[in-house]
């Protein structure tokens, strides 16, 4: 029954790999050069093999006639080892080299030994050689598959992190010249024609086009520029031709800076990956030892203490089963391969991880600190209403954009943004600015005044107080109380739905910090459903807040700081993972942050929680799974249950699924 | 000094022998090697030429990986 199973096994070995070689051999980029030489390895030896199966041993017996007694046994020895050489070769190889440089334990001696010593034994019993080779035979495909499939999916997920640009083109005598970008100088004119990656950061001068960011920011709306507007690299001009004056080098581009990051990510291990390399080191020696004990001991307590048969082929058969089942292939394979997974599909969401570790500090997370400004609010101030106005709200706008049009005051600005129109400076006359409190001035004739309320007292003008909180401009018309204008730092609109979303996958405990007003603060927390708020804080007073909230936490939860401005550095680099907001923000920020998110949408932060979690838990899948199948095998194999072939299946298998099982963490966009 | 290579190297278990093995090597200051972006980033000590200590990094990865690759 079993011959019959290999047989087929065998058969389909061999039709697959030619399949292989014809269709995905030939194909540029389809199989490295090492993998298309393993495959026509592999189909050469199954198919000897499959043709010795229909040779049984009494044919070669028969050769005993015609040259010299056992000459048969022999000659039929030799057509296996010659299989066994054609798929083993480099395994027998890299092992003896592994013993010359003083690295005994490794996959390729264990392989070596096990199916050495098969072979002895079948020598030994002129029986079954074909155990060993097709246990070589299995492992060199596993190996096989691991490097195809692992290579490719290593450069699939290279491909959706690539946004660096080939190449910049330059206009030099009205023709376009493909140039390095990073020979372009500052200053100078890029052209970009639709399709084409923006290579360096700058300024469009000429054109308008939609730009595609979604490489950045994960954001699939395009965004449209026009001459004037800045543009970053990395986006993808879609419609129109753009000329852009560069304002910086390739190299301290958007694209490089974020290409950087992402490249060293995973250079910084996480703590699981650290525990599979030392485990390995452990836990090969171990088996081996284990094995050598297996194929002694038994034999000498049942010769010495049982009076039985020392039965020492059985027990040698059971120790190299042993062997096989030892390569702690999948594990080593397959955790560093799901975190790689999980940053890069992060990465396609606008979120950018610079190292597996913060991704497994991030799955942890139970304390989620927030700045304020820039961070949960937009950072830019707007009139957010108007009040007792006994003129129309465009009216009153007009009048105090007017009267502060002199002015270059953030207060002053956000009056003109809301005014929407270039003010018309020869409406407005006699002005004069009372310094801290506001401006008076002529508009068309009529006396404006604006400012706080020390001016209005100033101007002996009854005025109502505001309950909002805000920046409150009272105007007065003509003497007379015209209404007030609150101006404030407008709330993302995601801002609400993000505290919600987090709390709902599990955080525990969100905090504000900032250094505006109490009230204002205050407001904005209660406004969000947030659950601490610390104002009036000095940066220096953040980084205390942050220790306290460090110290209370318990030893195990993760307090994240997801912050902003230049002034954010130190907390980020002290709290457990710092999250900067927007990869356009402060370079500093950038910089001391363990994690990025692209655009400003602190929806992002419960996303990037997600899916830290999700990459987590499929690596205790993989750890546990590929475990437990290891140790049921080498349970199984002691007591002479499992033979050789299942041992290797069950090698390939789990490191198989297990690849399988870490590719899954690519798929994040629904989380 | 720090600098990145370009390697080929096709088992993850492999480029952590390759790590420890450029880390032990005289002249390296830190080494590391990422296996899924194939690429090895050495910090050389002060004074020392990355050509030549290059040389015995490659010797003493090839020791652990006959079959590795370093580009420099």
């Amino acid at each position: 029954m079993q011959d019959i199973i290999i047989d087929i096994l065998l058969a389909i070995v061999v039709l697959t790999a030619a399949g292989l070689l014809l269709f995905i051999g030939r194909r540029e980029g389809g199989m490295t050069k090492k993998q298309r030489k393993m495959m026509v390895r592999i189909f050469i030896s199954a198919a000897i093999l499959l043709a010795l199966q229909f040779a049984p041993a009494k044919l070669f017996d028969q050769l005993d006639r015609y040259l010299f007694p056992t000459a048969g046994r022999w000659i039929r020895f030799a057509c296996y080892l010659i299989d066994y050489f054609i798929i083993g070769y480099d395994i027998l190889r890299k092992a003896l080299q592994g013993i010359r440089n003083g690295r005994v334990f490794d996959e390729n001696f264990l392989m070596a030994v096990a199916t050495i010593g098969a072979m002895a034994l079948a020598i030994y019993e002129n029986g079954e050689y074909l155990e060993a080779i097709a246990v070589m035979l299995f492992y060199q495909i596993g190996e096989w598959f691991q490097s195809y499939a692992v290579g490719k999916s290593r450069r699939n997920i290279s491909n959706l992190m690539d946004i660096r640009p080939d190449y910049a083109n330059i206009e030099r005598d009205g023709k376009l010249e493909q140039v390095d970008p990073d020979e372009v100088e500052t200053g100078s004119v890029i052209v970009v024609q639709p399709g084409e990656k923006v290579p360096i950061d700058g300024v469009i001068i000429e054109g308008s086009s939609s730009l595609n960011t979604s490489a950045l920011t994960g954001e699939s709306l395009p965004r449209e520029a026009k001459a004037g507007d800045e543009v970053i690299s990395g986006c993808i001009s879609m419609t129109g031709v753009l000329k852009i004056q560069t304002t910086k080098e390739f190299g301290e581009s958007t694209v490089s800076k974020i290409l950087d990051l992402v490249e060293n990510a995973s250079s910084r291990k996480s703590r699981s990956e650290d525990f599979i390399s030392k485990f390995a080191k452990v836990y090969t020696p171990a088996v081996c030892c284990s094995a050598l004990a297996l194929a002694i001991l038994p034999p000498l307590v049942r010769m010495l203490f049982m009076g039985l048969s020392a039965n020492w082929s059985v027990w040698i058969y059971r120790a190299l089963t042993f062997l096989v089942i030892s390569c702690p292939c999948a594990l080593v394979i397959s955790i560093p391969l799901s975190f790689f997974a999980g940053i890069g599909g992060a990465s396609q969401q606008g979120v950018l991880v610079k190292g597996s570790n913060f991704l497994e500090l991030l799955s942890k997370t139970k304390v989620v600190v927030f700045d304020k400004t820039g961070t949960l609010t937009q950072g830019v101030f707007e009139v957010d209403g108007i009040h007792h106005n006994e003129m129309e709200d465009a009216k009153l706008i007009e009048y105090a954009a007017l009267a502060e049009s002199a002015s270059s005051h953030p207060i002053s600005k956000s009056l003109q943004r809301a005014y929407g129109k270039e003010p018309d400076r020869s409406r407005v006359s006699d002005i004069q600015e009372i310094s801290g409190n506001g401006v008076i001035a002529k508009v068309d004739g009529v006396e404006v005044a604006a400012g706080n309320d020390k001016l209005m007292k100033h101007l002996g003008v009854s005025y109502i107080e505001c309950h909002s909180a805000g920046t409150i401009i009272h105007v007065a018309v003509d003497g007379a109380y015209a209404g007030h204008i609150v101006i404030s730092d407008i709330v993302k609109p995601h801002s609400k739905d993000a505290i919600a979303s987090l709390r709902s996958s599990g955080i525990e405990k969100t905090v504000m910090l900032t250094g505006d007003a109490k009230k204002v603060a205050d407001q904005v927390a209660v406004s969000l459903g947030i659950d601490e708020v610390y104002s009036e804080l000095l940066p220096a007073d953040k980084v205390e807040k942050v220790e306290e909230l460090l110290r209370v936490k318990s030893e195990k939860a993760k307090l994240a700081f997801v912050g902003d401005g230049i002034n954010d550095a130190p907390v980020l680099s002290r709290a457990d993972i710092g999250i900067a907001m927007g990869a356009m923000g402060s370079d500093a920020a950038i910089e001391a942050a363990d994690i990025v998110l692209m655009d400003d949408d602190p929806l992002k932060i419960s996303k990037a929680i997600r899916i830290s979690r999700k990459c987590l838990r499929i690596v205790y899948q993989n750890i546990v799974f590929a475990l437990a199948v290891k140790f049921a095998c080498l349970a199984l194999g002691a007591i002479g249950i499992a033979n050789m072939y299942l041992a290797i299946f069950a090698d390939v298998g789990v490191m198989v699924l297990a690849v399988l099982n870490a590719i899954r963490c690519l798929f994040v966009k629904k989380l | 000094m720090k600098k990145t290579y370009k390697i080929e190297v096709d088992c993850a278990n492999c480029a952590n022998l390759m790590e420890e093995a450029t880390r032990k090597t005289a002249g390296v200051a830190s080494a590391t090697v990422n296996f899924m972006t194939q690429k090895m980033i050495v910090e050389f000590e002060d004074g020392q030429d990355p050509k030549s200590v290059m040389k015995d990094v490659l010797k003493a990865c090839k020791k652990v990986e006959p079959d590795c690759e370093i580009e420099f």
